[in-house]
Order: structure tokens, then sequence, then C-alpha cells
């Protein structure tokens, strides 16, 4: 065979250097590429195992902390922004309260100074027209008998011209009666 | 002679061998067109399913590389 | 042997279109010419080795600084973490969280593994089985031995389906026993398949590119399959590691 003279290094390749069926199944090479398949697997395992897991699983939680603990200040501030929130909120609300309280106090003091003036005028007015009722009663009296005056010398006088003589005391009584109808 | 009806008989099977791996492009593609057809109706389990959808693309390729292989040995090995 | 004789041959046309997509997966010594035996330093070290810089690179390096506000790289490191960390928790539940670093590291190794196998000229210690074998295997093993820890015997109840009608129950658990065993042999050939698929069409392509009617296209072509290639890199490792996760959770959890 023309690969035993040339010096074969293996079975599988022939005297120019090309492959003899597949490589694949050359049984001469299957010893060597397990072998250093197993050392490459060995050597993956312990530099990932070691070295490359641990640290890239700590460089993850080390990141998910620093996120978890930004995310847990941003609440924090948050917490804050929404407390100083509410307390303006609640200043506003005082102030508003004190503002109408005062609004209130003012009106009720304006409202009772009024009220007393009115009540004051009230009770002037009153008084004037008390008066005046009276003074106007005293005119109407003082009229009155004026009336009856000069209707008893009218009538006297009408009596004397009609030639008739009258006492006074007639006279007064029919006028008192006429005025009293 | 007789080697040459043996390497023409080889070479015929090798012919024939890798239409298997027309099979195994009709597999992968009826899978995945089922796939992406699914993922259309309902797009929000598509991304869930991914995994599943290689293990299968996986398992009926594997088919057309055996054929590929029965070439393979047939031309070189046998 | 049919092969020896194809490829000798094909090498000795080799004048327009020469297809040699298997020779990208050749394990080489590093240092001379000898046989490569067990503790040989190989390609298959060069590139492991590789992925490990690219790892402890992005995870010890770029996370050195340990900032609350992550450089580029350090989130890029947290973003994995993240993922793999959160992918864990969904699928496996809260209790598969200890068998994290481990997942993580499978996830890690391949993602990096298949990434840097995307450089140009370069070995990808993913594409070979032997490698996916191991780590499927170890998943397995490992798997299984959590699930009968956990839950004693009350693991097999994992392929005895309660919910099915009682006629079913016994197919059924052929079939999931079955299944059960199959899962490191499909886990492994996945990923190896994949890789292996992507670098040996990217290679034929090349090899296309040496006609000049149509090398245009072919490198057109190759731009395009290294861009799928880049987001299977990323795809099988995930693939990988969330099929771990699934595996953990039926052992955590065996009762559907």
């Amino acid at each position: 065979m023309a690969t035993e003279t040339h010096a074969p290094v293996s079975s599988c390749v022939d005297s120019h250097g090309g492959a003899i069926g597949m490589p694949q199944l050359c049984p001469d090479w299957m010893g060597n590429q397990i072998f250093w398949l197993v050392v490459t697997l060995v050597v993956i395992f312990f530099i990932l195992s070691k070295i490359a897991l641990p640290r890239i699983a700590s460089v993850l939680a080390e990141r998910q902390g620093t996120i978890t603990n930004d995310i847990a200040a941003a609440e924090e501030l948050k917490q804050k922004a929404v407390e100083a929130e509410e307390a303006y909120n609640k200043a506003l609300a005082d102030a508003r309260a004190e503002a109408g309280r005062i609004i209130a106090e003012a009106k009720a003091e304006m409202q009772a100074e009024v009220d007393a003036e009115i009540a004051k005028a009230d009770a002037e007015i009153a008084a004037k027209s008390a008066e005046s009722e009276k003074a106007i009663s005293e005119i109407r009296a003082g009229a009155l008998e004026a009336v009856k005056d000069v209707a008893k010398d009218t009538a006297k006088e009408i009596v004397a011209a009609m030639g008739g003589k009258a006492d006074a005391r007639s006279i007064t009584a029919a006028i008192n009666e006429r005025m009293k109808g | 002679m007789e080697g040459d009806i043996v390497q023409m008989g080889a070479y015929i099977g090798a012919g024939l061998a890798c239409t298997g791996m027309g099979g195994a492009a009709v597999g992968v593609g009826h899978v995945v067109g089922n796939f992406l057809s699914g993922a259309l109706r309902n797009p929000s389990a598509a991304g869930g399913q991914t995994a599943t959808m290689f293990i299968g693309i996986a398992f009926s390729e594997a088919l057309g590389i055996f054929s590929f292989l029965v070439a393979l040995l047939l031309m070189f090995a046998v | 042997m049919a092969t020896e004789t194809h490829s000798t041959e094909a090498a000795a046309e080799g004048s327009s279109l020469v297809f040699h997509p298997m020779d990208q997966f050749i394990v080489k010594p590093l240092f001379g010419d000898g046989p490569v035996g067990m503790f040989t330093i190989t390609n298959v070290t060069l590139w492991m080795a590789l992925s490990v810089v690219a790892i402890l690179l992005l995870l010890v390096v770029g996370t050195s600084r340990r900032a609350i506000v992550p450089s580029r790289s350090q989130s890029i490191a947290e973003l994995a973490y993240g993922f793999v960390y959160k992918m864990v928790e969904d699928v496996a539940g809260k209790d598969g969280l200890r068998y994290f670093p481990y997942i993580m590291t499978l996830f890690m190794f391949i993602l990096m593994a298949n990434m840097l196998g995307l450089i140009p000229m370069a070995f990808t210690t993913t594409s070979h089985i032997a490698v996916t074998a191991v780590m499927a295997v170890a998943v397995f093993l490992s798997v299984t031995i959590i699930g009968f820890w956990k839950n004693g015997f009350g693991f097999l109840s994992l392929f005895w389906i309660s919910s099915a009608p009682l006629v079913l129950r016994p197919i059924l658990a052929i079939i999931e026993i079955i299944s059960y065993f199959v899962r490191p042999v499909s886990h492994s050939i996945r990923l190896a398949g994949n890789m292996m698929a992507g670098h040996a069409v990217i290679k034929v392509f090349a090899a296309f590119a040496a006609l000049l009617a149509i090398s245009p296209f072919a490198i057109l072509a190759i731009t395009a399959i290294y861009a799928l290639e880049l987001l299977v890199a990323f795809i099988q490792a995930y693939v990988f590691a969330i099929l771990t996760c699934v595996y953990l959770k039926d052992a955590l959890h065996p009762h559907h």
C-alpha cells in the first residue's frame, strides 16, 4: 500500500497528506482528542466555577443591590416630597381657616355695631314720633276745644239773631251731643 | 470491477441519502412556520416558547444531519 | 479499499476540480511528524487551548474591573452568564441551578470551539464525533446518575407514562427507553454533524471557486454559508446546552 511506503503518521492519512475516509472515524486520534477534551473541560470548569461565575454573580448582585438602594432612596425622597406637600397643604388650609375666622369675627363685630346703631336710631325715632304724636294730640284737643267754643258762640249768635233767647247750658249740651255724633 | 460496482452503489446511496435532508428542511420550516403563526395570534405567549421552538428545530434538524452523515459515510468511509 | 483508490484518483485527476472536504478535519501533531499518541500535542490541543484562552479573556479578563456600569466586554460576559442562567432556571427549574456551572462550561466551550473553528484555516474540535460523544455521554451518564440519586427507582416512572391508557403503557415504555438511550447518539451527532456539514460544504464551494466561470457564484455562496454557519455555531451550542437542561429536568422531575 502507498501509505506504508511513505512512513505514514497514521493509518487514516494517505501519502499525499489527504484523509482516508472520514477523519472523524479514525480510531488512532480518538484517544488524543478525548484526553485533551477532558483536560480542556476540567480547566474551563475550574476557571468558571472558581473565578468567573462567582465574580459575575457578585457584580450582578452588587448592581442589583445598588439599584435597589437607589430605588429605596428615591422612594424615601418621594415620601419626603409627599410629606412636604401635605404639610404645605395643611398650612394653606390652616391659613384659610384662620382668615375665614377673622373675616367672620370682623363681620360679627360690624353686625353688632350696626345693630346697636340701628336700635339706637329706632329708639330715637320712636321717642321723636311719640313726642310728635303727643304734640299732635294736644293740638287736636286744642283744636276741638276751639271748634266747640266757636260752635257755641256761633250757635248763640244764630239763636239770638233768630230772636230767641238761648241759655248757655242747653246750647253747650246740644253742641256736645252733635260733636259726639 | 467489483470495487467499481461497490463504489457506484455507494455514490448512488449517498445521493439518495441526501434527499433526507430535504425532509429535514421541510420539518424545520414547518416548525418555524407554525411557531410564527401561533406567535402572531398570541404574541404575548411567544417569548416563553422560543426555547421550545429551538428544541423542535434541533430534533428535526438532527435527522437531516443523520442522513447527511450517512451520505458522508457512504462517500468516504465505506 | 474503494475509498483509498477514490482519494488517490481524485488527487491524481485534480487539475480543475479537487474535492478534499475532509482534509480539514485531520488531526496533526503540532511539533514533528510522529504518530498521534494519547498525550501528543496536536492541533486539537492548540484549538482547545485557544478556546480556553477565549473564555478566559471574555469571562475573567473582561470582568476584571467589576464595574457597576459594565464595559463592553463585561456586558457581553454578563449577557452570556444571564442567558445560560435563565435557560437553566426556565427549563430545569430552580433546583437545576446547582448544575449551572457544568452547563455553563459545556455551553462556553462549544460556543468558543464552534466560533474559533469558523476562522479560516482553523481546526474545528467540535466537528469530531469523539469530542462531542464524550460530552454527550458525560451528560447522559451524569443525568442518569442524578436521576437515580434524587428519585431512587422513582426515576423509572419517566418511562411509565401514567397518563396513557394501560394497554399502551408497555409499548410506550419500550419506545421511551429506546429514545432515552438514543439521546447521547443524537445529542453528539447533531453537534458534530452540523459542524462537519457546514465546514465540508464551505470546502466544496471553495473547490468550485477554482473554476473561473462559476467562481463569483462560489465565493458569494461561501459568504452566505459562512453567515449561516455563524448562526449555526451559536444555535448548536444553545441547543446542546438546552437539551442538557431538558435531560436534567427529566432527571430532577421524572413525573410527567
